[in-house]
């Protein structure tokens, strides 16, 4: 091929810069040449949106231990999550928690100066008991202090940014990842990065969905370069609705609301959370919240004149307490939904937020792959980790504040690895050909001519996600939804892109995006339709029970020439020390 | 407000384009309360795909969509249309930093200039093995300094800032003072000469621009006062 192709090489290359890609950074930047790939400035990325906080059995304000943190993920991820990955990451959360704070994060305080801790959805003392004050928080911008100190130290350690770069194709050679391929989205052309080893933190595909909490730049561009290089999609089905987005907006407003005292209230006036979760009230999982929500809408009790939402009250805890501890959400209720939340409730709907699934690993962030007899083997230099990765920590429902933990333990790990990993070994040469096919797919969208548009196909993505791949699902919904998106696929075929400027291409960009998220969106729809059960963020109308005789197994989607295969890996069961946790029904 | 409002854009694309010009779209208000950018999108969506702009969060925490409307900079994400009591809007990219496509500006030399004051946490004595504590009140002291997005409007407003291409700017003495101000960093030492030199603290002119610019409510200038007076304490 005759195009101009720059080429890079570093030891280590991180595509993300969330905080997951920020944190193995700033690890493997302390051992080795360190370069960070990322389609937005550092800073912003999705991560910094995270409100309420980061979870971590430090014990500051009320007894806490690991073991109850590693039960509460295994039993609110429905028992889906390897059990070695959630003791792994409760058991390192206390010191991760220290780590950031030595680093600068400004945590919120207790009055003897230690990090404050609030409750969070989920989270329980001595195995389900009662509600624990265990997510460590700044104010209600977690996820903006955690971000930009991580940028910080991973500038401190002379990490190399490459910003505004968009990656099309991951490189291999041989079974073994050895780079990727981008476009500098500032002044154009292309890029290989070469690399020993290549982590993925390229974040979530929330974008497919027409409610969400998500960044414009959530479209699953990682997991649709994994899968078309040969990689599955695990539990791609488990998509997380957060109970309370803002209505009409998606914007989100933070768990730690209900975590400081904020409740839900249907059009009658009544806390309804009592009804279905009586021990843990508007504290439970997500998945149990978001779903008894949509029940009391279903049913007759939203609030509204379409009475299609619910309210969350927060007004009785005072102003001054709102103005301390959560000080972003009243400016977000304030702007999206026009309400004074020291006064009036705030109008919230179950909002898509997180994908639980992601491209296997280990505990240690080595992508996994069927080989042989082993249905995990590594895959040489290729890591992955924070949502675009399943280590498994979250299974089938991920637990408020899990989410910052999983970005920075695995993150770290993932940082440590991948410069081990360059540290014992060579440089796998590219292919002939790399970089062939990202180039080409580049081309088929930059010199599109045909009829469709980005803005009419979007429309028609969400709104069949929305419509048949949400809260609940049935089979006849998914197959319509299945039929929409072949259709919509074909239109891809048939594209057009106007904007034929190598500066600054809004328009190629997005398109290369949503060609990733109609592909997503079917890998989704798919691995949904082949669960005949209901488990965690999962829900079948015409199949409501957990079967953990047929479904106790992890989902992975392949592609290959067009077409998805789902296929079933054993969920680990077995911790890395302590007993399992068995299966029980959830109740709380 | 009426049905529809104006967006006069500016467009350049420096492939095409000689010099810049404005293009008016007309742009359907669709709800109560419709934000900047959803007007943005619905350009680009359903009129003129080839505009180009910058955003990622849409709830005014990331800092990608700074833009300057009707002389004044703001988040696109965050700001009402019907908040700008008119119907005819001026859209432009953020003033005094460079012009790379319609409303995208180059941001390397803003991003290299907070680089430049150290924005990490430095630490000369021994770790602990639990957090360093810190009491409500020294934590209170970076309320309004950490919420900072690195979103430019600051600095870009600034005319100390278009004036003097090395000087550090609002954002910087910002990012600076948040870590003076932590009781647990102990990186004056390292950080005052930097901001002590001509093209520093010194150089602000007490405009005040910086202040009205910050969609977060922060107050560089105070920062700026305060840096100031930590030199003077220390004979600088």
């Amino acid at each position: 091929m005759s195009v101009k192709v720059e080429y890079h090489k570093f030891d280590v290359i991180i595509l993300g810069a969330g905080g997951a890609g920020l944190n193995a950074a700033q690890v493997a930047s302390q051992y080795c040449k360190t370069a960070v790939i990322s389609e937005v400035y550092p800073t912003r990325s999705h991560t910094i949106s995270a409100q309420g906080g980061i979870s971590a059995a430090l014990g500051n304000l009320e007894e806490d231990h690991w073991h109850w943190h590693m039960f509460d993920t295994v039993k609110g991820s429905d028992y889906l999550a390897d059990q070695d990955a959630c003791e792994y990451m409760t058991k390192l959360a206390p010191e991760m928690i220290i780590e950031l704070e030595h680093i600068g994060l400004p945590f919120s305080r207790t009055p003897e100066g230690k990090i404050a801790q609030r409750p969070f959805g989920g989270h329980t003392a001595e195995f389900g008991k009662r509600p624990v004050k265990r997510a460590c928080y700044a104010a209600d911008r977690t996820g903006h202090a955690m971000l930009q100190t991580l940028y910080e130290k991973s500038v401190a350690q002379g990490t190399h940014f490459f910003s505004e770069f968009y990656a099309l194709e991951l490189l291999t050679n041989d079974g073994a990842v050895n780079g990727v391929l981008c476009w500098d989205i500032q002044n154009g052309g292309f890029h290989i990065f070469h690399a020993k080893a290549v982590v993925f933190a390229t974040g979530g595909s929330g974008r497919i969905f027409k409610t969400n909490s998500n960044a414009h730049i959530n479209t699953g561009d990682g997991i649709a370069m994994a899968m078309r290089a040969g990689y599955s999609w695990c539990d791609a089905e488990f998509f997380q609705f957060h109970p309370t987005g803002i209505y009409g907006a998606g914007n989100l407003i933070t768990e730690g609301v209900r975590g400081e005292g904020g409740i839900l209230l249907n059009a009658n006036g009544e806390r309804f959370m009592e009804r279905y979760a009586p021990t843990i009230k508007d504290l439970a999982p997500r998945d149990i919240v978001s779903r008894s929500m949509m029940r009391e809408i279903l049913e007759g009790r939203g609030v509204g004149p379409n009475k299609d939402h619910i309210l969350l009250k927060i007004d009785h805890i005072g102003a001054d307490a709102i103005m301390e501890k959560l000080p972003g959400i009243h400016e977000l209720a304030l702007v999206f939904a026009g309400v004074d939340c020291t006064k009036e409730p705030i109008p919230v709907v179950p909002t898509a937020h997180y994908q639980n699934g992601g491209i296997p690993t280990n505990y240690l962030t080595q992508v996994v792959k069927a080989q042989g007899e082993n249905p995990e083997e590594p895959v040489p230099g290729f890591f992955a980790a924070g949502e675009c990765a399943a280590a498994s920590v979250h299974g089938a429902n991920r637990l408020g504040t899990n989410s910052l933990l999983d970005l920075v333990v695995f993150g770290r790990t993932a940082g440590e690895q991948a410069a081990k990993w360059a540290q014992n070994n060579k440089l796998v040469p590219l292919k002939d050909d790399a970089g062939d096919f990202g180039i080409k797919l580049f081309q088929k969208f930059a010199n599109s001519n045909g009829k469709y548009t980005f803005g009419p196909i979007y429309n028609e993505l969400i709104e069949t996600m929305q419509k048949n791949v949400s809260v609940f699902r049935t089979e006849e919904g998914l197959k319509e939804a299945l039929e929409k998106l072949d259709e919509l696929e074909k239109k891809m075929d048939d594209f057009r892109v106007n904007d034929k400027s190598n500066i600054y291409n809004l328009e190629l960009i997005e398109a290369l995006e949503l060609n990733n998220m109609i592909m997503v969106a079917k890998a989704l729809t798919k691995a949904a339709l082949e669960r005949k059960e209901s488990r965690g963020g999962h829900y079948r109308d015409d199949y409501p029970e957990r079967d953990d005789e047929n479904y106790l197994k992890h989902t992975e989607v392949f592609y290959q020439d067009g077409e998805f295969e789902v296929k079933y890996r054993p969920v680990r069961m077995k911790p890395l020390t302590v007993d399992p946790f068995p299966p029980k029904p959830r109740v709380y | 407000m009426s049905r529809y409002v104006t967006f006069e854009i500016f467009r350049y694309d420096p492939e095409k384009d000689k010099e810049p010009y404005y293009q008016t779209y007309k742009v359907e208000i669709r709800r109560p309360g419709m934000l900047m950018l959803e007007g943005l999108n619905q350009i680009k969506w359903e009129q003129d795909p080839t505009l180009a702009f910058r955003r990622s969060c849409r709830e005014g925490v990331c800092g990608s969509d700074g833009i300057n409307v009707n002389g004044v900079n703001m988040l696109s994400c965050i700001t009402k249309i019907e908040d700008l009591g008119t119907d005819h809007l001026v859209i432009q990219p953020l003033p005094g930093m460079p012009v790379m496509r319609d409303l995208v500006v180059d941001v390397t030399d803003f991003f290299e200039k907070f680089i430049t004051v150290k924005p990490y946490l430095i630490r000369k004595s021994p770790t602990p093995d639990k957090e360093f504590y810190q009491s409500p009140e020294d934590r209170k002291k970076l309320d309004g300094l950490y919420e900072c997005i690195l979103c430019g409007c600051c600095s870009s407003s600034c005319p100390s800032y278009w004036a003097d291409k090395n000087y550090l700017g609002p954002n910087a003495f910002l990012r600076a003072w948040r870590y003076l101000a932590d009781s647990r960093d102990e990186g004056a030492d390292e950080r005052l000469p930097i901001l002590n030199d001509k093209h520093g603290v010194w150089r602000c002119h007490t405009i005040y621009n910086c202040v009205e610019a910050c969609p977060k409510e922060l107050n560089p200038t105070k920062a700026i006062v305060e840096i100031r007076r930590m030199l003077m304490n220390r004979n600088y």
